[in-house]
């Protein structure tokens, strides 16, 4: 079957099989494999995408149902100069991953939050950002990462 | 030594070498590769802990769409099955018995990962199944049948020389001792006693184990793995397929966690038995639920005593250690070993007996976990320390101190002596947790230590290369596995060679390219692989200097050496300048070597003494028994930090790790079943586990024999977190409990015992 949708800002027309997850489509057919498996039950979030905006786990949603959509991987946060999203200069910061295998999707889990609340309190990312686990880091790191981003999007506000 | 302020590039906090890959997503992982004419393997694996297989049919399977070759232990021929580094017990797939549930018995390979799925339920396998042993005690008993039927062959050990062999279904045996024990309890004014019990673990490394393994038309293998000790691997292999060392190139891209879990060899020789037989690069990825069925920490089960005199001093400590080893080896003669050590603490006894049991059962194999064996035997130690204290009425800070080895002092006869200042360590926990301050209710505080022998065996070899254009590239056999030594190893490289980071690359891990590390773990790498990539620049510079006479028409002696470079009188050509002039070619390169052993300041064991020392403050939930963090301090004793930022991660990691095994993490059997090997039901720490204040510090005495001063980090944060929060939660409530994790429903139901309320 085909699928049509908006990836990282481009449109495109995929086939694939109905039975695929949109991180077996991302990762296997588009190459994108910043998009990370691990637990496949959405407990880690390191598979997370952004679905026209909001974060979802790649790999327990089917790819047919991202059709009509807009899908946000890591690959398309950097703007077309290259320039990093403050996200991932924040994250570059503070030293907020070690494997880095988590990374895409903490930022990406972290932009969605931003991009609605860019006034988050503490509390407040620690709530969004509990269905994103990371092992290497103790997860402060990226708390400061994200304040960090959150202090700049404001002032582009 | 270099003043700490002369330091332009070592000592500070560099972007990471890996930083712009990893957010950005062009970070690849072995997960992420693929091969031309890639097949799929995947894996049938044992209902049953101890069967014997009598026969397997999969001529169904075989004849599968997609289906290209199928493994079983009877395709063995010709291949020396059984690989282990310590002991080769471990057969590369089922050979004729099974001996834990998730044991692979059978692979299939195929054109797709689906089509291979597909196939594994049309393997017939018939089994006789027997009783399985699934317990140390059972495992022990006399008439117990020996899950492994025969002796194997000790593997090359490295680094470990007393392997004694298994008796029996005891794996490892380790005795540690010295003075007369029973005259000292004898005498003690106090003995506190008990039995204690740390869980099974899993590291929930978060790319679940993964190789690629290919076979080319001239016989060469090249294996691409998540594996961190790349030249164990290469050992193993090599040994299974007969192959001269130079016929197996491991390859290691950038790995997704491992806190020991990926140490040593793991599915590399079943995907590269997979490629053999069926003439194919194959590829094998796991899941996260298979991956739990690989490796895990070892249980230990503790009965310690310790004594002290009247006047607060420890007299002695007698313990016996059962850990929980599973069904094959892999390095849990090496974590027996390290838990016998380690159980001393960081303290001066005068009298010791120590005896460890690594025991085999028919559970997932246990291997290095974290702190390798330290948080096992930390928990029960320092849980110890307190119980000591309050017997003799003396503060627990205070009581370590009086008892803690200072600076040059030993703590064990014959190895290295204490190479940090520990009293100073805790001294500063203490203060940073701010000990004095009243608790509110339901709240406790504790600082606890451990001294952990670190470093493993030193062999390790580097190489740099300098080039004619000003670049240098460092060739390592490290891995980076998330603990940043690409960045470190490249800082040392820029720092010694004048040369801006920028220019320096590191090359690695690749086993026919760069040079034998024997391990990367026992947070080993900084202090090693550091000071040889130190010693390599320096070897090259030497070389340069010689090349320098004939450049600048000078004698040696006339040539002064500053940063980058050699000047005479007003002329300073940097070190590139001398190679082009030297060759009258670009694009020249030398090689600088180092080759380190275990002889000069690297012979005492351990290469150094990796301090944990960390401080909380929890608070209870009494109604539900729930722990919260409200702080948590950590110290750093890491003799130079060559990247602070990074090193102080490694110390929260390592603490919020420890936090898991403390509270909530512990792999539950049910009979031969392991009942929550997934995520959904393996709770490890979450963002809302962050303590509410974290205050982190680092202590640069520079007192150990890594460049600089240096000493390893990562792991000695791990240790003494349990025991922290056991004892804080005691101050808080006056409830000891001796097993981990302090779930809420543990802890609640001591709370509920200490009120004298029956638990319901």
């Amino acid at each position: 079957m085909n699928v049509s949708f908006e990836l990282n800002g481009k449109q495109t027309t995929l086939e694939i099989e109905q039975r695929e997850s949109l991180a077996e489509v991302l990762r296997g057919r588009c190459r994108l494999t910043g998009v990370k498996i691990s637990c496949e039950a959405q407990v880690c979030g390191s598979c997370t995408v952004l679905v026209d905006d909001l974060p979802v786990s790649a790999c327990t949603l089917l790819a047919y149902e991202v059709r009509g959509k807009r899908v946000t991987t890591i690959e398309g946060l950097a703007d077309d100069s290259g320039r990093l999203h403050p996200l991932q200069q924040a994250f570059l910061d503070h030293f907020s991953f070690q494997c880095g295998y988590c990374t895409p999707g903490m930022i990406l889990a972290a932009k969605a939050l931003l991009d609605e609340n860019s006034a988050a309190t503490d509390a407040e990312i620690v709530a969004h950002m509990n269905g994103n686990l990371c092992r290497c880091t103790g997860y402060l790191p990226i708390l400061k990462a994200i304040r960090q981003a959150a202090n700049q999007l404001r002032g582009q506000k | 030594m270099k003043p700490l302020s002369d330091f332009q590039i070592v000592n500070h906090s560099v972007p990471r070498g890996d930083g712009i890959p990893k957010v950005t997503g062009g970070a690849i992982y072995t997960s992420d590769m693929v091969v031309e004419h890639m097949a799929w393997a995947k894996v049938l694996r044992s209902p049953f802990a101890r069967a014997r297989i009598l026969s397997i049919d999969a001529s169904a399977a075989k004849a599968q769409p997609g289906v290209i070759d199928i493994l079983t232990g009877y395709d063995l021929k010709g291949l020396q099955p059984y690989y282990g580094h310590g002991v080769k017990d471990h057969p590369l797939i089922a050979i004729g018995q099974v001996r834990f549930v998730g044991e692979p018995v059978a692979a299939v390979i195929a054109e797709n990962e689906l089509a291979a799925q597909e196939a594994l339920g049309k393997i017939n396998v018939d089994y006789e199944e027997l009783d399985p042993i699934l317990d140390v005690d059972t495992a022990m008993a006399e008439g117990t049948p020996r899950i492994h039927e025969t002796d194997f062959a000790d593997g090359s050990f490295r680094g470990f020389d007393d392997f004694p062999g298994a008796a029996g279904n005891i794996c490892q045996a380790v005795h540690v001792g010295w003075g007369d024990v029973d005259a000292a309890f004898a005498k003690a004014a106090h003995i506190a006693e008990g039995e204690f019990y740390f869980p099974m673990v899993y590291a929930y490394a978060m790319e679940p184990y993964v190789a690629i393994a290919d076979f080319d038309a001239k016989g060469h293998l090249t294996v691409y793995t998540s594996g961190q000790h790349p030249f164990m691997v290469r050992h193993d292999v090599a040994h299974v397929f007969r192959l001269p060392l130079n016929s197996v190139r491991i390859i290691v891209p950038y790995i997704g966690g491992g806190y020991g879990s990926k140490s040593y060899t793991k599915i590399e020789p079943l995907v590269a038995a997979c490629s053999w037989k069926s003439g194919r690069p194959v590829k094998l990825q796991l899941s996260v639920e298979e991956a739990f069925l690989t490796t895990r920490g070892d249980d230990a089960r503790v009965r310690i005593r310790t004594a002290v005199d009247a006047r607060g001093h420890l007299v002695a400590r007698q313990a016996t250690i059962h850990l929980n080893t599973g069904a094959y080896a892999e390095n849990s003669p090496m974590v027996c070993r390290k838990a016998a050590n380690r159980i001393v603490g960081p303290y001066r006894i005068p009298n010791i007996k120590i005896d460890c049991f690594a025991v085999y059962t028919n559970t997932v194999p246990a291997s290095s976990y974290r702190g390798l064996g330290g948080a096992q035997v930390t928990f029960p130690g320092e849980s110890q320390m307190d119980e000591l204290a309050e017997m003799s009425g003396s503060d627990p800070v205070e009581f370590r101190l009086k008892n803690l080895a200072h600076s040059g002092e030993s703590i064990h006869p014959g190895m290295r002596p204490i190479d940090a200042d520990i009293p100073g360590d805790i001294r500063e926990a203490a203060k940073m947790l701010r000990m004095d301050r009243p608790l509110a209710p339901g709240h406790g505080r504790s600082v606890c230590c451990s001294a952990s022998d670190a470093g493993a065996h030193p062999v390790t070899l580097a190489m740099v290369q300098v080039y004619a254009d000003g670049a240098v590239s460092v060739l390592s056999g490290s891995t980076e596995i998330g603990q940043g030594s690409h960045t470190v190893l490249t800082q040392i490289a820029a720092e010694e060679m004048g040369v801006p980071l920028e220019k320096v690359r590191l090359i690695g891990s690749d086993t026919a390219v760069t040079l034998f590390e024997r391990s990367t773990g026992a947070s080993r790498t900084t202090t090693l692989m550091g000071r040889a990539v130190l010693e390599a620049c320096r070897e090259a510079i030497a070389q340069i200097k010689v090349m320098a006479e004939e450049v600048f028409a000078v004698d040696a002696d006339k040539l002064v050496e500053e940063r980058g470079g050699l000047r005479h009188g007003g002329k300073f050509l940097t070190w590139a300048n001398i190679l082009e002039q030297y060759f009258k070619m670009e694009g020249c390169s030398i090689v600088g070597r180092a080759y380190l052993r275990k002889a000069g300041d690297l012979t005492l064991v351990p290469v150094f003494w990796e301090i944990g020392v960390v401080g909380v403050e929890i608070a209870l939930d009494e109604e539900t028994g729930k722990i919260c963090l409200d702080s948590l301090v950590t110290i750093g004793d890491v003799g130079l930090a060559i990247h602070p930022a990074m090193t102080e991660g490694q110390d929260l990691g390592a603490a919020t790790m420890g936090l898991g095994a403390g509270l909530f993490e512990e792999l539950i059997y049910d009979g031969q079943q392991l009942m929550n090997g997934t995520m959904l039901e393996y709770r490890v720490p979450r963002f809302s586990d962050l303590a509410k204040n974290i205050d982190m510090k680092l202590v640069q005495n520079r007192d150990g024999v890594g460049p600089y001063g240096a000493k390893g980090g990562g792991e000695g944060a791990v240790n003494p977190i349990s025991p922290c929060i056991a004892n804080a939660l005691y101050r808080a409530t006056g409830a000891r409990i001796r097993t981990l994790p302090l779930t809420p429903e543990r802890v609640w139901k001591a709370l509920q015992e200490k009120k004298g309320a029956a638990p319901r």
